[in-house]
């Protein structure tokens, strides 16, 4: 046993970590550097045509006819079958909670006083477990829960610019129990 | 078999911290000194350099691969960067390992490093952009939101509580309390878990892994080199990796068949047929506690929504009969993304050989298995090691 | 109905900040505290690194003499920069130059000072770096002004 610690895991590892008020001190060396990066990401036909029908308060899907899915978010061809895919067909603009969170933290690590509520939601209309990431709101967080039956609340007409924000958020159908 | 036989034959690593003075490639020459030392082989011995590490912009180095290379012992080497998220740690072994077995080369150093304390003011700024950036990232999301939604997921449709999840973070911040490279090695209980600050609900604070720097790295030979290298070679019988769509919110994500398919790859490979009596210790990737029950059930370690179950009974403590993540895991030595799945490798190497020390599991283990996992919850990558040359 | 191609437009928020390393920070301190260049000897490889190594990039030792090397070296290579990294003419062309310190054998970059065209300059010329004054050095490569031709 004792040859095998000569070669074995080390007792000993090294590095060194620094302490963040030495940092802030000036007593260690370092330099900054915030890229200016922007970046105009072309949409593509399938999600032009979604966020154009986002506009007008309406959800479209893509539909594959040789696995039969109705797929939302749209895409041109079928990941599965990799072929294109064949038809538009609108879904409805309501759905079933099929997973959430209550995030009570922004991305930077910043403490939120009431959660937001960032929920997948599965598409009436769609193939079974098709989904899309948005939030929900107007809930309790203790009466959120997997399987609620929840609708889309959109914009004034006047104030939607063909973005997945043109829905505000999702609320509950009804306020049961 | 088609491949040469290849074997680990050294390891290192560097202290997993918060943040370090070290360069990038100060780590990561670090972490291939200490491997390379620790087989008292020469970089002059070394045919090929692989290297695996995380995006650039944690580091902030744009082609981090080209910058670290003489940190990883590349100078004037054939030298690749190979990188599938958080699936890389694991899968730049999988990597060097095709170097050697192809009969390219007889040896191969392989380095993962990450350093992202550089990444101001919060690395989840680099993150931002794994959601799809028209449908997705304007609702500003949180990376914490998929993690949450996922464990949110699998804990409803299992009937999974919060305390048991919980127990994953106090079971590897105890086994990280034997590691001397850990950075958040805790003796806590599942109360301390469960009071810590809810984050993204179900995620509590002390059920995720710290952002973290450091590197680690393997030595690898073909059969011939390693037998003259060592006479404990851990022989790599079998590797695995398999990816998911990026259309997250289309699957449930109860599950991770990505990685079933994985493990299978691996295992067959390996010549496994029962995974949970054939696997004597797991090293499963937990940067999230629930993720390495998860994850346990992803490798066929548990029946599916079985995993916390078989966590309380001991069954995966270091002296149950399947230990995992005796390290201490990402939750309990830290999470530099790619390091720490080569970390994992690093545990089993030493484990397998009885050489870990206080983190020994017992009972002579023959065979582990590591993975990681990452992307958009979306990639699997698998190695089994074991004292066995396969056949 | 032929859709309409759109953008998107988004950004990565992120800044960077590079601690200098445990070679970096000895380098900087000598810089900063005596203006001093120190570099690294690898004797096995007959290399002077400058500025400071942790490692010889060659043998894989680790490096633990360091050499003061001087200010003076020789001009390896020089470029005209006529426009800022965002591509936008600058008012005045920069001179930026590649030069070996005696003493080193690697190539250190600095801006060239005191030229205003490229036929003012020679390869091959003696060139000497200024060092700011102690009370205006930081801790940084800017602690040098850069290379004057001898």
């Amino acid at each position: 046993m004792n040859a095998d610690r000569e070669n074995g895991a080390p007792r000993v590892v090294r590095g060194t970590p620094v302490d963040l008020r030495a940092l802030k001190r000036g007593k260690i060396f370092f330099t900054s550097y915030t890229p200016r990066l922007r970046y105009a990401w072309d949409t593509g036909e399938a999600i032009s045509r979604y966020l154009e029908e986002l506009k007008h308060g309406r959800l479209i899907a893509r539909r594959c006819h040789r696995c039969q899915r109705v797929m939302i978010p749209p895409r041109m061809f079928c990941e599965r079958c990799f072929r294109p895919t064949d038809e538009w067909v609108y879904v409805r603009d309501s759905g079933k909670v099929n997973t959430f969170s209550l995030c009570y933290v922004t991305w930077d690590v910043r403490r939120l006083k009431q959660p937001e509520i960032p929920s997948v939601i599965e598409i009436d209309g769609a193939s079974p477990g098709m989904g899309i990431l948005h939030l929900v709101k107007r809930v309790k967080p203790k009466e959120m829960r997997v399987g609620l039956e929840v609708k889309a609340v959109w914009k004034p007409a006047a104030k939607r610019v063909g973005s997945i924000t043109d829905i505000s958020h999702w609320e509950p159908i009804s306020r049961r129990g | 078999m088609a491949f040469r036989r290849v074997a680990i034959v050294g390891a290192g690593m560097t202290k997993f911290m918060h943040r370090a003075l070290e360069t990038p490639k100060e780590l990561a020459w670090l972490a291939a000194k200490a491997a390379l030392d620790s087989c008292q082989t020469k970089l002059d011995q070394i045919g090929c350099v692989v290297v695996g590490s995380a995006p650039d912009a944690f580091d902030g180095v744009h082609m981090k691969g080209e910058y670290l290379s003489d940190g990883c012992g590349a100078w004037r080497k054939p030298y690749l960067r190979c990188y599938v998220g958080g699936g890389t740690g694991v899968y730049a072994v999988a990597q060097g390992f095709f170097q050697v077995a192809s009969g390219m080369f007889d040896t191969a150093l392989v380095v993962c490093e990450e350093k992202m304390s550089a990444c101001q003011p919060h690395p989840q700024a680099a993150f931002i952009t794994i959601f799809d950036s028209v449908t997705e990232q304007p609702l500003k999301p949180n990376l914490l939101w998929i993690f949450a939604l996922e464990q949110n997921r699998y804990m409803q449709v299992h009937g999974i509580t919060l305390e048991e999840i919980a127990r994953v973070s106090v079971k590897n911040k105890r086994n990280a309390l034997g590691h001397p490279a850990a950075q958040l090695g805790a003796e806590l209980t599942v109360e301390d878990v469960l009071a810590s600050e809810v984050l993204a609900w179900p995620v509590h604070r002390l059920m995720v892994s710290p952002t973290s720097d450091g590197a680690a790295a393997v030595v690898l030979a073909a059969e011939d080199v390693a037998r003259r290298i060592t006479d404990k070679p851990i022989w790599i019988q079998g590797v695995g990796w398999c990816l998911d769509t990026t259309y997250w919110t289309n699957r449930d994500l109860f599950y991770p068949e990505y990685l079933e398919k994985a493990a299978w790859m691996a295992y067959r490979m390996a010549g496994i047929r029962e995974p949970r009596k054939e696997i004597h210790i797991a090293e499963p990737y937990d940067p999230f506690a629930y993720k390495e029950l998860h994850h346990l059930e992803g490798l066929q370690l548990a029946p599916k929504g079985q995993a916390p179950k078989l966590l309380a009974d001991g069954v995966f403590d270091r002296d149950g009969d399947l230990p995992a993540t005796p390290s201490g895991g990402l939750l309990g030595v830290g999470n530099p993304i790619a390091a720490a799945g080569t970390m994992k490798i690093c545990e089993l190497f030493w484990q397998l050989r009885g050489e870990a020390g206080a983190r020994q599991v017992p009972g002579k283990p023959e065979r582990g298995v590591a993975q990681a996992w990452g992307d958009l919850m979306q990639v699997g990558t698998v190695v089994v090691v074991g004292t066995k040359a396969p056949q | 109905m032929k859709s309409q191609t759109q953008k998107w437009h988004g950004e990565i928020p992120i800044t960077s900040q590079y601690t200098a390393g445990v070679a970096g920070q000895i380098f900087l301190a000598a810089l900063k505290e005596r203006g001093e260049l120190l570099g690294s000897r690898c004797a096995p490889c007959n290399q002077v690194y400058v500025p400071a190594r942790q490692f010889c990039e060659r043998c894989f030792a680790e490096l633990s003499e360091r050499v003061s090397v001087k200010t003076s070296g020789t001009l390896k290579s020089f470029t005209c920069c006529h426009v800022d990294h965002d591509g936008k003419q600058l008012r005045a062309p920069q001179f930026w130059a590649l030069v070996q310190l005696d003493g080193a054998t690697t190539l250190f970059l600095h801006r060239l000072l005191g030229v205003t065209e490229p036929a003012q300059i020679k390869l091959g010329s003696r060139v000497e770096l200024l060092i700011k004054p102690k009370t205006k050095r930081a801790g940084s490569i800017l602690d040098i002004e850069g290379f004057r031709i001898a």
